[in-house]
């Protein structure tokens, strides 16, 4: 049986791992790869890198890190941030990522999809989604939720998924960081809409909160940072409770 | 030695990182001589079947190719090119393993792409797939699958429908997920084929 997927998502800045990371046996806590390392070693399925200060000058840094990423490490990983061209992915294909996710360049420039999943395969092609609810519905935000446009979400994920997307990452703006759990309303909602995975974002708080997500929305992977990174949870204990609770998980 | 077919189709970067972290040593086929500096050769392949092949065509590696009697391994859709017709893009393939290579019905109980960690149940003694558990969890991702042949499959997989996860037909192995990605079952495997 497909199994569900946990994923830890780190940001990195200059190739570098930011945001406190609090593993007890890590010798250098900023370092990708070891905390990469350390991840799969624990059962991750995969991973996903945001490089939140993607730049033109700084990409040559976030490829040697890739690379460095795909030497050691044995499970999938999905690298985003800054990618608005062929050409950057490419870059990042070549160097070892399995697959891109794409966000605010999707949606200001939505052939991009095509374009990718025409030159890479829908496989290879992530597109990221934040959402926020507002009195009149569900809508996209760019710039991790400081910009609203007037695109309704699910309108825009059945257009990405229509146009080659691979997957979708949906976050819930209203839901990230609160550790309040995910937003299972909306994520059932998109989850029964569309025939590409859906990855689950925003809200984690607790390991309930995963139980919750797969049992009540059927999403196909959940994503958290921080519960992971301070060691809130522990992936070999969070799987073994998943799987007490008869949901697939690969152990 | 491990010898890698190197027709353009798709990046093989974490197959080289894989197979260096098991210390298995390879190099790269770019013309007909050169499958003579290699006991075993691999076929990897990502994206589209028909275009994976118009390429290897175009490599003009194909009659040595279906020549070989050293152990061959097709990963993913170098699997698939293996077999001898995929529905993708109605595409006529080597005819090396006489299955054909089909698409999934998508469906929200079965989202296609097939994308992540599923189970294989190894069938036939196929040697790969030796020291490997029933049950255990590979990383696949595809749209296309090989169907199932109680001679030719090597292993199962379950997606909606029975299919070959691995596929073996003499010197001619081949399997659907991505074993550099799979972790510690994925090098197993890895290293069973360079064992062989």
């Amino acid at each position: 049986m497909l199994s569900k997927r946990i994923i830890p998502c780190l940001d990195v800045k200059d190739g570098r791992t930011v945001k406190g990371v609090n593993f007890v046996d890590l010798r250098d806590a900023g370092d990708p790869v070891e905390l990469a390392w350390q991840y799969s070693q624990q059962g991750a399925d995969e991973l996903v890198f945001l490089d939140i200060a993607a730049t033109h000058e700084k990409r040559k840094t976030t490829l040697d890190m890739v690379k460095a990423v795909a030497r050691q490490v044995n499970i999938p990983f999905t690298i985003g941030g800054g990618i608005s061209e062929l050409k950057d992915a490419e870059a990042l294909l070549n160097a070892g990522a399995d697959k891109i996710s794409i966000n605010s360049a999707a949606v200001r420039r939505p052939e991009l999809i095509n374009e990718l999943a025409n030159a890479f395969g829908v496989q290879f092609v992530v597109v990221a989604v934040d959402t926020k609810h507002l009195p009149h519905g569900d809508f996209v935000h760019l710039n991790g939720g400081r910009i609203p446009t007037e695109i309704q979400t699910q309108h825009w994920i059945k257009e990405a998924e229509s146009r080659g997307a691979g997957e979708i990452l949906l976050t819930s703006m209203d839901k990230d960081g609160t550790k309040s759990g995910f937003d299972y309303i909306l994520l059932k909602e998109i989850n029964d809409r569309v025939t590409i995975p859906v990855i689950a974002s925003g809200g984690a708080g607790n390991e309930q909160d995963f139980i919750d997500v797969f049992q009540k929305s059927d999403v196909d992977a959940a994503l958290a940072a921080s519960v992971f990174h301070y060691g809130e949870i522990l992936i070999p204990e969070l799987k073994a409770l998943l799987k007490q609770n008869n949901i697939a998980v690969r152990i | 030695m491990i010898g890698i077919v190197n027709y353009g189709a798709g990046n093989i970067f974490s197959l080289t990182s894989a197979l260096e972290r098991l210390n298995i040593q390879y190099g790269m086929i770019n013309q007909e001589s050169d499958f003579d500096l290699y006991e075993k050769i691999i076929i990897p392949g990502v994206g589209h079947a028909g275009t994976a092949m118009q390429k290897l065509t175009e490599s003009g590696l194909v009659p040595a190719i279906k020549a070989l009697k050293k152990p061959v391994l097709g990963i993913c859709v170098g699997m698939q090119l293996i077999t001898s017709y995929s529905e993708e893009g109605n595409s006529d393939l080597l005819d090396i393993i006489p299955v054909k290579t089909l698409r999934f019905k998508e469906e929200v109980s079965h989202k296609v792409p097939h994308m992540g960690w599923n189970q294989i149940y190894p069938e036939n003694d196929s040697p790969i797939f030796s020291k490997i558990a029933p049950g255990t969890y590979f990383y696949f991702v595809h749209s296309y699958f090989i169907e199932f042949n109680p001679k030719f499959t090597a292993a199962t997989c379950n997606y909606g429908i029975k299919f070959s996860a691995g596929i073996q037909k003499d010197n001619f192995y081949a399997v659907q997920f991505h074993p550099e990605k799979s972790g510690e079952a994925g090098e197993q495997l890895l290293k069973n084929f360079a064992n062989l």
